[in-house]
């Protein structure tokens, strides 16, 4: 377990082997994608404030434990083998820096597997989202930060990128 | 040749000359002598100069600030943009004002993290990463708008590389996140230190089974070991290099005075290693503080003269 100060460093119990079942989270997250379109609509429709505060919550506690979810509000797992690039002290989203030790750890926490390194690793065992990991992911929306990503996907917000990107 | 940009490196790799690129160390000075004493012994040598980007997250005169000082004098620089000490905004200024200032080339790159250079205390900023930055100053140069999609009234025209790491895990990702480089904008690429032979022939083949050779130019970085000590540090202590074994016990067999030549002599057996791989395009030279040395290595390595027209 790393000692590191940095929230990114962070591993809570059991999450790592989690993890390293790429296979079970995808199908988790497509039955958990199904199920919170169906539902959040119907939430929203009671009460606008109680389903949101309801869906970052849910989503700081669940994804917080499994993935130490940053809440960056537009959420990647899928296409980074089920592995939080906001992990990745420099905040990487389209793969690993040049830093990557030979040991395959980070070159910032020296006593933690690059988050680059396993995400290449699960994605390969992933059978739906396997190509994913080669997706150009745009700049993030710090503006997001702090709000639920289910949320935003089923908005759209999440997708939105910039007028000039590309 | 349908050329994208002002750029002598572009000019020398699309007419199919091997190309050669050396790193300038940037003072620890407002003085600009002290750029030009450095730039005057490579721009003999190379058809670019890399201005580095506060590397090693050591704070040094900034790329900027030596890319206006070299373009000033005739030289062609290329302008290294990190990830690690500005935001987006901050960024997009600085290409602009890169351009106006007359330099062509720009190089795209993470940056190494701060906790290795002199200020660990720094706020990391990472706002892109190294493939959104390379497609942001594609659209720029391009489609002539900023993220924002806010119209630019005259476009930058640069020639845009990125850098890659051969050597580092996950081995086997890397030529596919060249790839990723070369679809989000990068034109040429520089890689890592050059020590690993085995392991930059197997990435080498791998791009070329991809076909990348034929999307970017590959430019080979190589530099000399100054001791067997220098190399033990760079090993250990410089994020990313890696030398192998046979390199460090051939560095710790020679008697220490000697040392220094025959890490130039390495240095040397390398790039004329490399220059026969398929698909690479050129060498980028890099050895900090010892801009003397780099000269003789090109010259000894049989890569001169390096003379071209430049309009």
């Amino acid at each position: 377990m790393s000692i590191s100060p940095l929230k990114e460093a962070r591993r809570a119990p059991g999450s790592e082997w989690l993890k390293n079942h790429p296979r079970f989270l995808e199908q988790t997250y497509l039955i958990s994608k199904r199920f919170i379109a169906k539902t959040y609509p119907w939430m929203r429709k009671l009460s606008p404030r109680i389903a949101n505060k309801l869906m970052v919550r849910s989503e700081e506690v669940l994804k917080g434990w499994a993935f130490n979810c940053q809440m960056c509000g537009q959420c990647v797992l899928h296409s980074t083998g089920m592995t939080c690039p906001m992990n990745c002290p420099k905040n990487l989203r389209n793969g690993p820096c040049g830093g990557v030790r030979h040991n395959g750890n980070c070159e910032v926490v020296p006593d933690m597997p690059c988050v680059w390194v396993q995400a290449w690793e699960r994605s390969q065992h992933m059978t739906v989202y396997v190509n994913d990991i080669q997706t150009l992911q745009p700049p993030v929306n710090r503006s997001l930060q702090g709000t639920s990503s289910w949320a935003n996907m089923l908005d759209g917000k999440d997708m939105q990128t910039p007028k000039g990107w590309g | 040749m349908d050329l994208v940009s002002n750029s002598r490196l572009e000019r020398v790799l699309k007419s199919g000359r091997f190309a050669v690129t050396a790193e300038l160390d940037a003072p620890d000075s407002a003085n600009p002598d002290d750029v030009y004493k450095n730039a005057l012994v490579l721009s003999e040598v190379c058809d670019a100069i890399n201005a580095t980007d506060a590397a090693g997250a050591n704070c040094h005169m900034s790329s900027m600030g030596c890319c206006a000082l070299l373009t000033r004098a005739g030289y062609e620089p290329i302008l290294q943009v990190g990830c690690r000490d500005r935001n987006r905004i901050a960024i997009q200024g600085d290409l602009l004002g890169a351009a106006a200032m007359g330099v062509n080339t720009v190089l795209c790159i993470t940056g190494d993290d701060v906790s290795n250079g002199d200020q660990p205390e720094a706020k990391r900023v990472f706002d892109f990463d190294s493939i959104q930055l390379l497609q942001v100053v594609r659209t720029m140069r391009d489609k002539g708008v900023l993220l924002s999609g806010r119209k630019l009234s005259t476009k930058p025209r640069f020639f845009i590389g990125a850098v890659e790491n051969p050597f580092a895990p996950p081995y086997d990702w890397r030529p596919l996140r060249l790839a990723k480089k070369a679809q989000a904008g990068a034109e040429f690429i520089q890689t890592q230190y050059c020590f690993d032979m085995p392991r930059f022939k197997q990435f080498m083949q791998r791009v070329c089974d991809l076909g990348l050779d034929k999307r970017v130019y590959i430019l080979a970085g190589v530099g000399p070991l100054r001791s067997f000590k220098g190399a033990e540090f760079m090993r250990d202590r410089v994020p990313g290099v890696w030398i192998p074994d046979d390199l460090m016990r051939r560095m710790e067999k020679t008697p220490k005075n000697k040392q220094t030549a025959e890490g130039k002599q390495i240095c040397i057996e390398i790039i004329q290693q490399v220059r026969e791989i398929a698909g690479v395009a050129g060498v980028h030279v890099m050895a900090y503080r010892q801009e003397e040395m780099v000269a003789d290595i090109i010259q000894k390595a049989g890569l001169l003269p390096r003379k071209i027209n430049q309009n």
